[in-house]
């Protein structure tokens, strides 16, 4: 089964991730295969599990103290661009290239 | 023209009332400087975790039993992903799956026909009560074409409360969210302040004909206060009649509420449908609440959560209050409503009613039309008031003994409110405003008063 073109322009756009060419989406599609090795077995009537722990341990509850913060001058250190103690971001997503715009694109999808 | 029914649902998020954050021991605190409340979780920094706020737990528990829901003592936390710059993980941790709380209701009441004497209670449903983090906040500079980022309110707990769309116009849901607003503020879950960001709300509005099917509907944001949220619904169902009666369509797009230009616009940046990609929050196992029992016996007691002991220990909610006061005091419903709806002026009626001989049904009155409207001409709340309860009462003991007349009372009112420290028996002696109880006193200046007019006298006799 292969990925079709709209799947993967979708998942480009979702991920911000340039498969860039066949060995790209060939490389997507050997995961995806590997993954759907899960559908092999049947879970009807199983319960997902999201943790090893069940219900044996509840999670582990803070009290509400202030305990951190007032770090601006180590966290702003990270930071390739500062104003006056602010990140500066662009002013808004940075959409990918159409496909058409690209330079290097998977041929014959 | 078949007639169209406007569908209103809302979703709520309301700041919760803690000292820290959600998952993170910085502060939570409305204006400081940037970047200063923030830390490496909330940065999200590489090998930082989350650590859950017990305060959090506690408020969204008390808040689910307030709106009547069914608390669920197994509840999951999920990653939602998108990315923007004052998100910085690139996902939101919040709870997608089962989240603490479900199936609740909200009675609120309305004005038919603008009459406060013909109120109507309605019902909302609630659907799920979540927790969730807040993001950042993003300041636009056109002028560089750049953002200035404050992670300061990233991370800080919300609740977020989704209303079913079961309101139909925006005084309906502007009445819904100013009931949630006081109970909030009653439980002290949040402070509910729409004006600091502490209640934001969201719209979903769609119309359809009767009898069909649900019409497209759209998102409507960015309204800031509860006034701009019922215009705000209103000029969206508007929209919507005009242009499907125009033949149009409806888009399933998000808007923008513009509160100069009073219309919605649609917001950039939210093209085609997102896809959060959710996926199970790999760094916290489900959290897990008790009752009186299922309480574990060997447990640290700062680690269990007792819903039946939060229960136990919830104030009276507003509606509740209502009740209270009109059985108490013998005041109407729609007292009891304004009561309420200016913050302290219940405690300050019942203060006076202490105070005082004058019977409620009358004080009430005496709240409501003299001193409410004096406050709101001068923009005060019932704390900034320069007449106390105290001088208040004291002048209407005056009015109850009949020693002056509700006209004087309303001139010693007046006078009082200068607030310049005299008592209203010093102001009524000071104005000779004493009503004269002497019945000789009183004969003699009804009859100098004829004596005085006699060609009046005889009109008046000879009919």
């Amino acid at each position: 089964q292969k990925v079709s073109v709209e799947v993967l322009e979708h998942l480009e756009h979702l991920a911000l991730v340039d498969f860039r060419d066949s060995e790209g989406v060939q490389r997507l599609q050997k995961a995806i295969q590997f993954a759907d090795q899960l559908h092999e077995v049947n879970t009807d009537g199983v319960e997902p599990m999201d943790s090893v722990l069940e219900d044996r341990w509840c999670l582990y509850l803070r009290e509400d103290d202030v305990t951190e913060g007032s770090c601006t001058k180590e966290l702003l250190e990270n930071a390739r661009e500062k104003v006056e103690e602010y990140f500066v971001a662009p002013p808004g997503n940075i959409p990918l290239p159409k496909l058409e715009e690209r330079e290097t694109f998977l041929q014959g999808s | 023209l078949a007639p169209w029914v406007p569908v209103v649902g809302l979703e709520i998020h309301a700041q919760i009332s803690s000292n820290s954050k959600l998952f993170s021991g910085s502060q939570v605190q409305f204006a400081a400087p940037p970047n200063s409340l923030v830390s490496f979780f909330d940065a999200s920094l590489p090998g930082t975790l989350p650590v859950l706020n017990r305060r959090c737990v506690e408020a969204a528990v008390m808040t689910g039993l307030a709106l009547n829901c069914s608390i669920n003592k197994k509840s999951l936390f999920d990653r939602k992903h998108y990315f923007y710059a004052d998100l910085p993980a690139g996902y939101q941790i919040t709870q997608q799956r089962v989240p603490i709380a479900v199936n609740g209701s909200l009675s609120y009441s309305l004005c038919i026909d603008n009459k406060m004497s013909q109120m109507v209670t309605k019902t909302v449903r609630i659907k799920q009560i979540q927790l969730e983090q807040d993001s950042g906040k993003s300041l636009h500079d056109d002028t560089r074409s750049q953002t200035l980022v404050d992670l300061n309110r990233a991370g800080v707990g919300l609740m977020e409360v989704v209303m079913e769309p079961d309101m139909c116009c925006g005084e309906e849901a502007a009445a819904a969210v100013r009931e949630l607003q006081l109970i909030l503020q009653t439980l002290g879950s949040s402070q509910a302040v729409m004006a600091e960001g502490q209640l934001r709300v969201d719209a979903n509005v769609s119309v359809h004909h009767p009898g069909e099917p649900y019409g497209v509907r759209t998102e409507v944001k960015n309204i800031n206060s509860i006034r701009f949220l019922a215009k705000a619904v209103d000029y969206e169902i508007q929209r919507q009649i005009e242009e499907l009666e125009n033949g149009g369509t409806i888009l399933n797009e998000t808007r923008a509420f513009d509160s100069k230009l009073g219309c919605t616009v649609p917001m950039r940046d939210k093209e085609g449908k997102q896809d959060y990609r959710f996926m199970p929050e790999p760094n916290l196992p489900p959290l897990i609440l008790y009752d009186a029992k299922s309480l574990p016996a060997n447990m640290n007691h700062q680690q269990v959560i007792n819903i039946d002991w939060i229960h136990e220990r919830l104030p009276d909610l507003p509606s509740v209050k209502r009740e209270k006061l009109v059985e108490q005091y013998g005041i109407l419903p729609e007292h009891s409503f304004t009561l309420l709806n200016e913050d302290g002026l219940a405690e300050f009626f019942e203060s006076v009613v202490k105070q005082t001989q004058m019977k409620p049904k009358k004080v009430i009155g005496w709240i409501l039309k003299d001193l409410l409207s004096y406050l709101k001409q001068h923009s005060l709340t019932v704390k900034e008031s320069p007449v106390s309860s105290f001088l208040l009462a004291d002048l209407l003991n005056l009015l109850e003994k009949k020693e002056i007349s509700s006209t004087a009372a309303k001139q010693v009112l007046a006078e009082l409110w200068k607030g310049e420290g005299k008592t209203p028996l010093e102001i009524v002696k000071e104005q000779k405003l004493e009503l004269l109880q002497d019945q000789k006193e009183l004969e003699q200046i009804c009859q100098a008063v004829i004596d005085g007019q006699e060609n009046e006298v005889i009109m008046m006799v000879l009919g």
